[in-house]
């Protein structure tokens, strides 16, 4: 695989922002933090309810997987996490910002990498990127240097002026999620980024984004469906039918079992009280 | 917020360049109506002199405004069609989550789709001339404020329809319940009391189409008048689907937030 995870050093100006204005020291156990916070959440299509009562936090620097069966509200809690539509109970706190009263700040703070395609295939790798940045407000030379290392890091440079549609599937995602990167965002969101990918290509993914948190003070919210995504030492959320499940480092949670037995217990468990 | 807009504009001018099929056809259209349409037409529909006309006109030379209408009521159902098709294939997303405010993404895509619409609608005047089709010279100028206008109009209508249509599929039909009757309820093909002499109440209902008054905002314009009327009620139109659009945007009350799944 490629050496994404070898980072210059631009890339390490927001972590020292970060720790200036980092709110958690100074303020206790009380603050919100860097990181994302979630707070009460719960969200209903007509009669359906598709989170009830949703509740945790990920630490700055984090890497949270949020693992969930499909249909289990992770979607949901994506598009509430990034604005997509409102919740009329909870509240959402992205870097220390809520999301309902600042809700500009915090997607600012936010990158987001959707399970969906993001991508304008007509288009460039380069002008898919220069597009996105704009859209960050992100322009002129800044844009100019930014995209320049994040193609840098794909070791796409010499692809910039290719199609997208030209591009497979690994290089789409990696390219979306330094993308997502391109405006330094104190949080990165990936919903199912490894969906309809190989094996090899999958790992690789899964171990740069785990890379970027350690080494970049990243705070990552990873949603999945598939256990060998996550690591022991990552933070685990397990959502299940709209509820949380688990919420622990993933070594705990597991104990001796290992983690696929632990998810199918776990989610077992609610089955039987509902 | 200036960075984002022209990044809008380039993308949907990038795409529909793309698109050589959709250009062709959005110049096909009219001029079939213009060279078949209105050649039938001539003898059969008297026109007497009326505003903003001093003379006797060609029947061409009437539906001209009413062709430019219906090339920027086209592209404007075309952009919608096209945010419903960023919905269903998720760059609406990144679109929705950018930290720019939502009202100003939207109206940048708007003014996208308007730019587009004004390009087709001077490459349709300029191969109409060589039929003899011309008009003031000033006149191709002075549209210009009333294409953006009018252009303006129809996309927020577009993108009003964006927000109520969830589904790719269901496109077709609202397309034709929208532009079919828009176009012929209006004063696009004959004059508003040339219909008043068949039915009083198409006329009534036909003076009430915003889009009638896009075309005689264009059609004074084209001869060098201001219709101001026409003009305050295309605007109008205009703040009310934008409004209405932003609300069906809007992620706490909107339709999306039903839709969005």
């Amino acid at each position: 695989m490629t050496t994404l995870h070898s980072l210059p050093g631009p890339y390490r100006f927001p972590e020292l922002d970060l720790n200036m204005i980092d709110l958690t020291d100074k303020q206790g156990a009380m603050s919100l933090g860097t990181g994302l916070m979630v707070e009460d959440l719960s969200h209903s299509y007509g009669a359906r309810k598709a989170l009830s009562n949703v509740s945790f936090s990920v630490e700055r620097g984090c890497f949270c997987a949020l693992l969930g069966p499909n249909g289990a509200g992770k979607s949901t809690l994506f598009s509430l996490l990034t604005g997509l539509f409102t919740s009329k109970s909870g509240d959402i706190h992205v870097a220390g910002f809520d999301l309902a009263k600042k809700p500009r700040s915090a997607l600012a703070a936010l990158g987001v990498v959707f399970q969906q395609p993001t991508l304008d295939m007509h288009l460039s790798v380069h002008q898919n990127m220069r597009y996105y940045a704009a859209l960050q407000g992100l322009s002129g030379k800044h844009a100019t240097r930014r995209i320049g290392e994040a193609l840098e890091q794909l070791e796409m440079a010499d692809r910039a002026g290719e199609k997208v549609r030209a591009l497979n599937g690994g290089h789409r995602r990696r390219m979306e999620i330094a993308r997502a990167m391109l405006h330094e965002p104190a949080i990165l969101l990936l919903d199912e980024p490894t969906v309809g990918l190989d094996t090899s290509t999958r790992q690789a993914i899964t171990a740069h984004v785990h890379k970027l948190a350690r080494s970049e003070g990243l705070t990552v919210l990873w949603a999945t469906h598939l256990v060998d995504e996550v690591e022991d030492e990552d933070q685990l959320v397990i959502l299940h039918k709209g509820t949380i499940r688990a919420d622990g480092t993933a070594a705990t949670l597991r104990g001796a079992r290992n983690l696929g037995e632990a998810f199918l217990a776990l989610t077992a468990a609610g089955n039987e009280t509902e | 917020m200036l960075v984002c807009t022209l990044a809008i504009m380039n993308r949907e001018a990038s795409r529909f360049v793309g698109q050589r099929g959709r250009f062709l056809s959005s110049l096909v259209r009219p001029m079939v109506w213009l060279l078949v349409f209105a050649a039938g037409f001539r003898s059969a529909l008297g026109l007497s002199i009326q505003e903003p006309y001093q003379t006797y006109i060609t029947y061409e030379i009437y539906i001209v405004p009413g062709l430019i209408g219906m090339v920027q009521l086209f592209n404007g159902m075309q952009s919608s069609l096209s945010l419903v098709y960023d919905r269903e294939m998720g760059s609406m997303r990144l679109l929705l989550t950018s930290p720019m405010p939502r009202w100003w993404l939207l109206l940048s895509k708007l003014l996208a789709g308007t730019a587009i619409s004004i390009l087709q609608v001077y490459v349709f005047l300029a191969l109409a001339a060589p039929f003899g089709i011309t008009f003031p010279v000033l006149g191709y100028l002075a549209i210009l404020p009333v294409l953006i206008l009018s252009g303006l109009m129809l996309g927020a209508l577009g993108l009003l329809l964006s927000s109520t249509i969830d589904q790719l599929e269901n496109f077709a039909g609202v397309m034709n319940f929208v532009i079919f009757p828009m176009f012929f309820l209006s004063s696009a093909l004959y004059p508003l009391w040339k219909m008043a002499e068949s039915s009083a109440l198409l006329r009534n209902i036909s003076a009430m189409n915003p889009f009638t008054h896009a075309v005689e905002a264009i059609r004074f314009a084209l001869h060098l008048q201001v219709n101001w009327s026409a003009i305050g009620w295309t605007l109008a139109a205009f703040l009310l689907f934008f409004a209405a659009s932003m609300f069906g945007y809007d992620p706490a009350k909107g339709l999306v937030a039903r839709k969005a799944r």
